[in-house]
């Protein structure tokens, strides 16, 4: 920590005050909802160290974004560039050494059920809950909804992903697709202000993969929810983003943050152009890496 | 090269569902029987008896080994007689005291060693010195502190029950996947409520484990307790009655309320805990 607190005296960023008076004190929800230009999300100078048994590892480098009401906002990189722990830091499980991220003005502090994580791991069900168990389950401990409200509004997120079928099964009878259809249904039925995806999709075999990621766009149509989604894909980025933010690796640092070519065009040639662009982007990073290797 | 260039594209037509005759096929009668596992444990039960008759009967030594079938009329007619009844339950009434006392003391030393650092050396060190001394080596230990009595018995009991639960429990706590928990603490699930509604169901299968472990730890200890000073409150328990029988020379009887202990200890697990395995970590898909 003490490293923590003289990088944070020493960061005196450009833009810090910038755009944060907008949020006032309790008005700041209404005035997020009002105000489209107000971000959802602001993350802000944000720099990631955790101690290993031996190292004190730097994932992330002052990383700056902002998300909007609505977007589809893909954190995009190699493996290693700090976008799962950026994830799990603006979840509330971890906080950062330097910089700030603020969920509609107010400083993230802990995990809460304002920002929902659907994790890739299949066994983020609870094997001791049934399907609509599962779904309701955040909904009643929280105290969001009683008993039979919880239960109508499980069923009809299970509904929402195909699944109405299935209610009342253990998630160990599910394929890894079903499960996490479950999980996005999970996350969606707490309607929470933003959905924090990490690579939720990654873990399934490339069909289903596919069919999920069509789904979730269909969902969005539907809801148009806030998504943080972090992927290593950069097909998936170019699919399911609306806006991409690319990371270098070792430790994590913006590279960019460019908009995604419009809903259903992922196969057009500007999207393949996107595709090259992004990759060279990423690939430009190996070779100033592997003198150093 | 040229001839895989020259072979065409190849399209098959395929059968509906409906065209096929059988995709499933029952099992069958001999299958079906060969499949429970209850009626393949009877069997080697009964293999046993049938060995034990008739090495009895070859002895032909009843205060050495009676034959199977005047135990069995021993356990008949003490069963009958209300003898072993009333025996067998002042001995499950004294253990479901001892047993539950200590899984609740486990649940609280685990909760505690989970919690906190120092907690855990406290587990770890205590489990450490106490789960390899025989519950039964503090028997007289008990009796100068509790008496003669119900008393002493809980207290060895607790002791023969706590270590393995706890260890059991927190293996099972530690086991817990960091995604399993990560999802508890994003529903602002914490304290006792994150330990109730998360980590014990997640580590329901080391927690079952460490029961059964405790049970069959308690359950004999009690025996040999009871075969060290018998009557507690006017009533002994099984172990006094086999001691009993033993100075009257009833070897029969003996066998009998050997028997019986085990046939409790075959009910408990078969019975009690294949329920409870049934209902949870079975349905729940985290045990085959």
């Amino acid at each position: 920590m003490a490293s923590g607190a003289t990088l944070a005296s020493k960061s005196a960023l450009p833009g810090a005050g910038g755009i944060k008076t907008v949020s006032a004190g309790s008005s700041g929800r209404a005035a997020a909802d009002a105000d489209p230009n107000q971000p959802l999300l602001d993350v802000r100078g944000v720099t990631i160290q955790y101690k290993t048994q031996r190292h004190l590892v730097t994932a992330t480098y002052r990383v700056g974004f902002n998300v909007l009401q609505g977007d589809r906002f893909v954190v995009l990189g190699p493996s290693g560039c700090g976008k799962s722990t950026l994830l799990k830091a603006v979840g509330g499980y971890l906080q950062p050494t330097e910089g700030e991220i603020r969920l509609k003005g107010e400083l993230i502090k802990k995990p809460g059920p304002d920002r929902i994580m659907v994790f890739q791991e299949f066994d983020q069900l609870l094997p001791w809950k049934t399907v609509l168990e599962n779904v309701a389950f955040p909904l009643k401990t929280t105290g969001t909804l009683h008993a039979k409200a919880a239960q109508e509004r499980a069923m009809d997120y299970i509904k929402m992903v195909n699944l109405s079928k299935f209610a009342h099964s253990y998630p160990h009878t599910l394929s890894g697709g079903m499960k996490q259809r479950v999980a996005i249904a999970r996350a969606m039925a707490m309607e929470p202000d933003i959905l924090l995806m990490d690579e939720p999709f990654a873990a399934l075999d490339a069909l289903t993969r596919v069919r999920m990621q069509d789904e979730l766009l269909a969902l969005w149509d539907e809801i148009r929810f806030t998504v943080l989604f972090v992927t290593h894909s950069i097909p998936e980025a170019i699919k399911i983003g609306s806006r991409i933010l690319l990371l270098s690796p070792h430790p994590g640092q913006v590279k960019a943050e460019i908009n995604s070519v419009p809903r259903g065009q992922e196969n057009s040639n500007e999207a393949a152009a996107l595709g090259r662009e992004i990759h060279e982007m990423l690939f430009a990073d190996q070779i100033e890496e592997a003198p150093n290797a | 090269m040229l001839e895989a260039m020259q072979r065409a594209n190849i399209y098959s037509e395929t059968l509906g569902p409906e065209q096929f005759g059988i995709i499933q096929k029952p099992l069958t009668l001999p299958e079906k029987i060969y499949n429970q596992s209850w009626l393949r444990k009877i069997a080697i039960l009964v293999v046993l008896a049938a060995a034990w008759e008739i090495y009895g009967r070859w002895l032909d030594n009843p205060l050495l080994v009676p034959p199977f079938s005047e135990a069995m009329r021993a356990l008949v007619e003490d069963v009958s007689n209300g003898t072993i009844p009333s025996r067998a339950l002042s001995s499950i009434q004294v253990l479901l005291i001892g047993f539950t006392t200590g899984t609740l003391l486990a649940g609280l030393l685990t909760v505690f060693a989970f919690s906190t650092r120092i907690g855990t050396d406290f587990l770890e060190t205590m489990t450490a010195m106490f789960n390899p001394l025989p519950a039964i080596a503090l028997l007289p230990l008990a009796l100068i502190w509790f008496g003669l009595g119900v008393g002493s018995l809980v207290f060895v009991l607790v002791h023969s029950v706590m270590w393995a639960v706890a260890l059991n429990t927190l293996a099972g706590f530690r086991s817990v996947s960091m995604t399993v928990r990560m999802v508890g603490r994003n529903y602002n699930l914490n304290g006792l409520r994150f330990v109730g509604k998360i980590l014990i169901p997640a580590a329901f299968p080391s927690i079952l484990a460490g029961l059964k472990i405790g049970w069959a730890f308690a359950w004999r200890t009690l025996i040999a307790a009871e075969l060290i000073f018998g009557v507690s409150s006017g009533q002994g328990g099984l172990g006094w009655y086999i001691f009993e029988s033993k100075n009257q020379l009833n070897i029969p009887e003996v066998f009998a309320g050997l028997l019986t202990i085990i046939l409790i200890g075959l009910a408990v697990e078969n019975v009690v805990f294949r329920f409870v395995e049934t209902r949870t970590v079975q349905r729940w898909g985290m045990q085959t």
